[in-house]
């Protein structure tokens, strides 16, 4: 034999070994910049399951897929108040908990919380959670507003005394009504949680009042703008803003981003991750949510995203700077005061976006 | 006899505008009769072909024009199809200022470099249209590429606010949007008579007023054509003011966005987009009408 129809013989022939432990695969559809990879790897290793990760960075595309049906994923991630419309429309297939052993690890308050979305959590796991208050640029804000800057207030962003002056320096809001109305409803001592459209409308003279100042709704652009310093203050999601922080502290230029729950309480959110009625592997989803529900997987996903999980047992293999901040891990107290907002339903979206849009555009 | 050749000729395009035009646009307005559910499709009803006549029927009496009826009730969707057209009508007006000079100069440049040329009109379209509209936000941010270089002229003292305006919008537009203006400009003009220009000259007209008098009226058809191609897309374009435009800049895409994505509401924005559809038809036959006469002229 030549020696070069060895090597075509020794390709094919390990193609052929290769072939069967590659037939199986699993198709997770997740939030951009919401795993460290690594442990994507890792999976493919312990199972020998073939592994597509695919991302997305709104729950509206996620939803808009899942309700065109055949997506082809067997892992999505929604946030909680989408998932229970979600479940609702029949998007998923209960979980089945013999093939999860790892559930004993899952933190019970956590759990107790996603129950209001997902009743029993038969449909969905904990995989992050966090809250929706306020990231700030520490020097510039004590220049703009003094050193009594009320930073862990939610009057730092819906009075218009202390925005008129913040802009100048610069503010982001999130570009998502489900999460500003709410926290303007609890600034007002108004049940963010409500549906009534009447006491949703109470929320609009409140951010009409600030709109002049906010330079623009995006839901990530914070994170840079921060971080560089083109912005002085962002209501946003904390994760991202820890993860400006981080940046801005990588970068060395003297800028010091900082987050803070507002007193008057946050909005508390969770992503949870769920299986499609129609998933192509639902078994291999199955391992694949009992490998994030392994305690070292779960800390090693949130020592890099910067992000709570619901996982008690995860808890010993976190690193200092993610389970001792308040930040990310806040104390008993002000858990208690953290609110849960539901889905609204189709009439109340449709005002509440109906209402985003005269506040954004003036129309 | 009956001719198949011709028949078969015939009926490609016609076939194309059923399967590309026609068919989509049946499913679309079916979709605006319906109302939104929350099931999968998150519409109600849907076409059970299963049921044969009895279900096509009861689907047909649950239609209504509901959705449309509320396109009038909220001045929102008049505004944002007002201000599109407006938006639309600015850009083309723009695009034909800048890609007008640039057909003339290719048209009247020596014959073998119009090849290289045309060339250089055509080649940004070999990058992505997405990152190329990116592009622009790195130059227009205010850390951006323009504002650094005005800064170390000196010709300003703080960065100017140019990305997230209107006027952010109108640059990606006309950039964007230029070849489509350039190439049926420069198409008419290269074709046209210098005959007709020196005979001017002989009988006394200035070079300018020759211009005014002969090439651009005989320019025109690759005018209104440039424009119809600018105009019709513009009106829908979504990525181009979501990428470079503030939160103010009120366009009929975003709307539609909106409906489809945010309030889930597929039915209502299937409404929008015939309504859109409708809207654009009438410069579309506009468009028809004056190639046919181009064509029958030229004839």
């Amino acid at each position: 034999m030549k020696p070069m129809k060895k090597s075509v013989l020794a390709a094919l022939s390990a193609l052929a070994l290769a072939t069967p432990a590659l037939a199986e695969e699993v198709h997770v559809y997740n939030w951009s910049d919401y795993i460290d990879e690594e442990l994507l790897v890792q999976f493919e290793q312990e199972t020998g399951i073939k592994l597509i990760y695919d991302v997305y960075d709104s729950n509206e595309v996620l939803e808009t897929k899942l309700l065109a049906g055949s997506t082809g994923f067997d892992v999505v991630v929604p946030s909680a108040s989408f998932l229970a419309r979600q479940i609702k429309a029949g998007v998923y297939q209960k979980l089945d908990k013999s093939k999860l052993p790892n559930l004993v690890n899952v933190w019970p308050e956590i759990a107790e919380r996603v129950s209001v979305f997902d009743p029993g959590n038969a449909y969905s796991i904990n995989y992050m959670w966090g809250t929706t208050g306020i990231g700030y640029n520490v020097k510039k804000v004590a220049e703009v507003l003094g050193d009594d800057a009320p930073v862990n207030s939610l009057a730092l962003v819906f009075d218009p005394k202390n925005m008129e002056k913040l802009a100048e320096c610069g503010v982001h809001f999130l570009d998502a009504p489900d999460e500003v109305i709410p926290a303007a409803l609890r600034y007002l001592g108004e049940d963010p949680n409500s549906g009534d459209v009447d006491v949703i409308a109470k929320a609009q003279p409140v951010l009409e009042a600030v709109r002049p100042y906010v330079r623009k709704f995006h839901s990530s652009e914070y994170i840079n703008a921060l971080a560089n310093g083109e912005i002085c203050v962002a209501f946003g999601w904390s994760g991202d803003i820890l993860q400006a922080r981080d940046r801005a502290a990588e970068a060395d230029a003297g800028i010091e981003i900082d987050y803070k729950i507002p007193k008057e309480g946050a909005l508390m959110w969770f992503d949870q991750m769920a299986i499609p009625a129609d998933a192509p592997n639902p078994d291999g989803a199955l391992k694949f949510l009992n490998f994030i529900l392994e305690p070292k997987v779960a800390a090693a996903a949130s020592n890099y995203v910067y992000y709570a999980n619901g996982n008690k047992a995860s808890q010993q293999y976190l690193n200092e700077d993610v389970i001792g901040d308040p930040a990310i891990y806040p104390d008993e107290a002000t858990i208690k005061n953290l609110y849960v907002k539901e889905a609204y339903d189709q009439k109340t979206q449709r005002f509440a976006t109906r209402m985003w849009t005269a506040i954004k555009t003036g129309n | 006899m009956f001719n198949f050749r011709r028949f078969f000729l015939i009926s490609v395009p016609y076939i194309w505008l059923l399967l590309l035009f026609l068919v989509p646009f049946g499913i679309v307005l079916k979709i605006s009769l319906s109302d939104s559910a929350l099931a999968i499709p998150p519409y109600s009803p849907t076409f059970d072909l299963s049921a044969g006549w009895a279900g096509f029927r009861e689907m047909w009496a649950a239609f209504d024009f509901e959705n449309f009826l509320w396109l009038v009730d909220d001045s929102l969707y008049i505004k944002a199809y007002l201000s599109s057209v407006w938006i639309a009508l600015v850009s083309m007006i723009l695009t034909l200022l800048v890609g007008y000079p640039i057909a003339y100069g290719m048209a009247k440049a020596p014959e073998e470099w119009r090849p290289t040329l045309m060339m250089l009109i055509i080649l940004p379209f070999w990058t992505s249209f997405l990152i190329r509209v990116y592009a622009w936000i790195g130059i227009l941010g205010s850390q951006g590429y323009l504002n650094q270089f005005l800064l170390w002229i000196g010709v300003i003292d703080e960065p100017l606010v140019l990305l997230n305006t209107s006027l952010a919008v109108y640059i990606g537009i006309v950039y964007t949007y230029l070849p489509f203006m350039v190439l049926p400009i420069y198409a008419t003009l290269e074709k046209l008579d210098g005959d007709l220009l020196e005979a001017a000259e002989d009988l006394g007209c200035s070079r300018i007023s020759a211009f005014w008098l002969i090439t651009v009226p005989l320019s025109r058809p690759g005018v209104i054509a440039g424009c119809f191609l600018v105009f019709i897309p513009v009106v829908g374009e979504f990525v181009i003011p979501s990428l470079l435009g503030g939160s103010r800049t009120l366009m009929i895409g975003k709307v539609l966005w909106d409906e489809f994505f945010a309030n889930r509401d597929w039915p209502l924005a299937s409404a929008v987009a015939v309504i859109l559809l409708l809207i654009l038809i009438i410069p579309i036959v506009l468009f028809q009408r004056q190639q046919q006469r181009a064509q029958e002229a030229g004839q």
